[in-house]
């Protein structure tokens, strides 16, 4: 592995740009590297890893139990990727990937916009593999953008990189795997938990039941009910949460929470949300390629073929921003997309390409076993996607909040970019990442049309905030300026 | 809010939060060592003037904003924590919206 760390160390030119350092990315990195093609991984963090092993080689825990055995299968991956002669840039930011024109200087490649300690610059790729990952899904509830409100990943992120536990009264709510796990990991790591606020809908115990009697074989089954015993044992379990709300003046300090109608209050520094992950798609939208909208998942997830190419010829998407499968299924997803831009480069022929995708396919086809009992049961409540209460700001960088969004589809606003002209909502910093599925769900619901009708918003680049004087100092040439000003 | 385990042994890093002395440790992003600092604000909005403090930790939401020895708009979160770095808290949006790209 060859680590850039400054700008001018990057060549101009890839075969392969591979947008995150997660198990998906690795994994296609460590493997169309072996079968000679020149790769780059580009990634945002500062180790390798992405959110499910993060700083899994450089973590400050060493009480192995406390984050589980799980989280050390990321080592393996590592490693192999640091053995491999990929190229890998850590704290890079991805603000750009645009599709040369027939015609222009770019011929059919990629040209990357890259931004590496405050500088940026442009690359050229024949092949891109997006593997963003998937983030935390928006948690629309009233006081939710007060400081101590946090989101039960950033707890656990904090916990991997940092070794740093929450102190004082803290309470977690909301439902999803990687609420229990959070859960679990902080109770080892010695955090006192007030109380664990699920808000799981009590029928969608019998929707997962009926809908999907295949989690008895699923690899799942056991470790999810072990984690549920452990969490169950060792802090106070509420179930059946209808309502929640974050109060206090500059900073939180109080939980709210509704169950069986009576209203019921907890004094609280910290307050660690979560409802499930979905994919992130900002890259993958400014890019043109193709979504769908899953019912189960409650996303957009772009289309992809058996060989995790999207819609746009040369881009192909792997792990979790392909839709949620989970971390193992992310690196295997990852090898097939390797596969596949490899046959594109023709470094390997089709037969050996399918003869070595088949193991991989198989492995895939195991660990989605029971995957759909998980979709189905953290399925969550329509009340805390979409925020009944007038004043919870929805798009939390313009400060919209529900109402404006309500008055506005009633004013003839039918879509989100009708809403973001309108509101603003969408139009700040985080481009939509927190407020998107809300505003479409939103819209869905006051039309009573379906979110695939409805649609996403349509992002533009630069999908991550880059500056005018990093795009001043671009060299430039007339394919930059076409870039940057699309 | 938050504390550091006891195996968190990195090497210390000094730097100053608003002109206060606050130490963190090597691996800490500027957003961990704030919060291991105590400090839970780090930016004010530009229209209601609200606080805001770090909510994803991994670069989703933009709430960690920081101006980090003088460039306004750096999200602490993905910024690795240097000896001797001088954040301020961010003030408001004006300044972000001219400073950022098209959105
Ligand atoms: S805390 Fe969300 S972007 Fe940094």
């Amino acid at each position: 592995m060859k680590t850039i760390a400054a700008i001018e160390a990057f060549a101009d030119r890839y075969d392969l740009a591979i947008v995150g350092a997660g198990p998906a990315g690795l994994a296609a990195a460590s493997l169309a590297v072996a079968h000679g093609v020149d790769v780059v991984v580009l990634d945002e963090n500062a180790s390798p890893g992405g959110q499910i092993y993060r700083a899994v080689t450089s973590t400050p825990m060493t009480r192995r139990e406390i984050l589980g055995e799980d989280y050390w299968r990321g080592v393996e991956l590592v490693q192999e990727f640091s053995g491999s002669a990929s190229s890998y840039a850590p704290s890079t930011t991805v603000w750009n990937v645009a599709r040369g024109l027939d015609g222009d200087s770019l011929g059919r490649d990629f040209e990357i916009g890259v931004s590496l300690r405050g500088k940026a610059r442009l690359l050229r790729a024949k092949e891109v593999i997006l593997a963003t990952g998937a983030q935390e899904r928006p948690f629309p509830i009233p006081g939710w953008t007060l400081p101590g409100v946090m989101t039960a990943g950033a707890a656990q992120i904090a916990l991997k990189s940092s070794g740093l536990v929450p102190d004082g009264h803290l309470v977690l709510a909301g439902t999803g795997p990687l609420l229990y796990l959070v859960a679990a990991q902080l109770i080892e790591a010695g955090a006192s938990i007030r109380a664990l606020l699920d808000t799981t809908p009590r029928a969608n115990w019998m929707s997962a039941l009926t809908a999907t009697p295949g989690f008895l074989a699923s690899p799942y089954l056991a470790k999810g009910l072990a984690l549920l015993r452990m969490v169950h044992r060792r802090l106070d379990v509420v179930g059946g949460i209808t309502a929640l709300r974050a109060e206090g003046q500059k900073r939180l300090n109080r939980v709210a929470f509704e169950r069986a109608g009576r209203r019921t209050e907890l004094d609280c520094d910290l307050l660690l949300l979560h409802q499930g992950i979905v994919p992130s798609i900002n890259l993958s939208n400014a890019i043109g390629c193709a979504h769908d909208w899953d019912d189960v998942q409650l996303a957009f997830r772009p289309q992809v073929d058996a060989w995790f190419a999207s819609t746009v010829q040369g881009v192909a998407i792997a792990g979790d921003s392909a839709g949620i499968a989970g971390g193992e299924s992310a690196a295997a997803r990852g090898r097939i997309a390797a596969l596949g831009a490899a046959f594109r480069l023709e470094r390997i022929g089709a037969g050996q390409r399918d003869r070595d995708a088949a193991p991989l396919r198989a492995e895939l086809a195991l660990l989605a076993r029971g995957r759909r009992f998980l979709d189905v049961f953290h399925r969550p409540a329509k009340a805390f996607r979409v925020p009944s209460d007038d004043a919870t700001l929805v798009c939390r960088c313009e400060e919209v909040s529900a109402k404006t969004i309500r008055e506005t589809v009633m004013l003839g606003a039918c879509g989100p970019n009708q809403m973001k002209a309108f509101t603003r909502c969408g139009m700040g910093p985080c481009q939509g990442r927190l407020c998107g599925l809300t505003v479409t769900e939103m819209i869905t619901d006051a039309r009573a049309v379906s979110p695939a009708e409805v649609g996403y918003y349509r992002l533009r680049p630069p999908v991550k905030p880059v500056t005018l004087a990093e795009i001043a100092a671009l060299p430039q040439t007339a394919d930059a300026e076409k870039a940057v000003a699309r | 809010m938050f504390r550091r385990l006891p195996e968190a042994t990195g090497a210390p890093i000094p730097f100053t939060f608003d002109g206060r002395e606050m130490v963190g440790r090597r691996g800490d992003t500027v957003a961990a060592a704030l919060l291991a600092a105590g400090i839970s604000v780090c930016r004010t909005m530009a229209v209601s003037g609200a606080p805001r403090g770090p909510y994803c930790m991994m670069g989703v939401c933009f709430d960690c904003l920081v101006t980090i020895d003088g460039a306004a708009n750096r999200q602490g979160c993905l910024v690795l924590l240097v000896e001797g770095m001088r954040i301020k808290t961010q003030a408001g949006a004006p300044q972000a919206q001219a400073e950022e790209g098209a959105t």
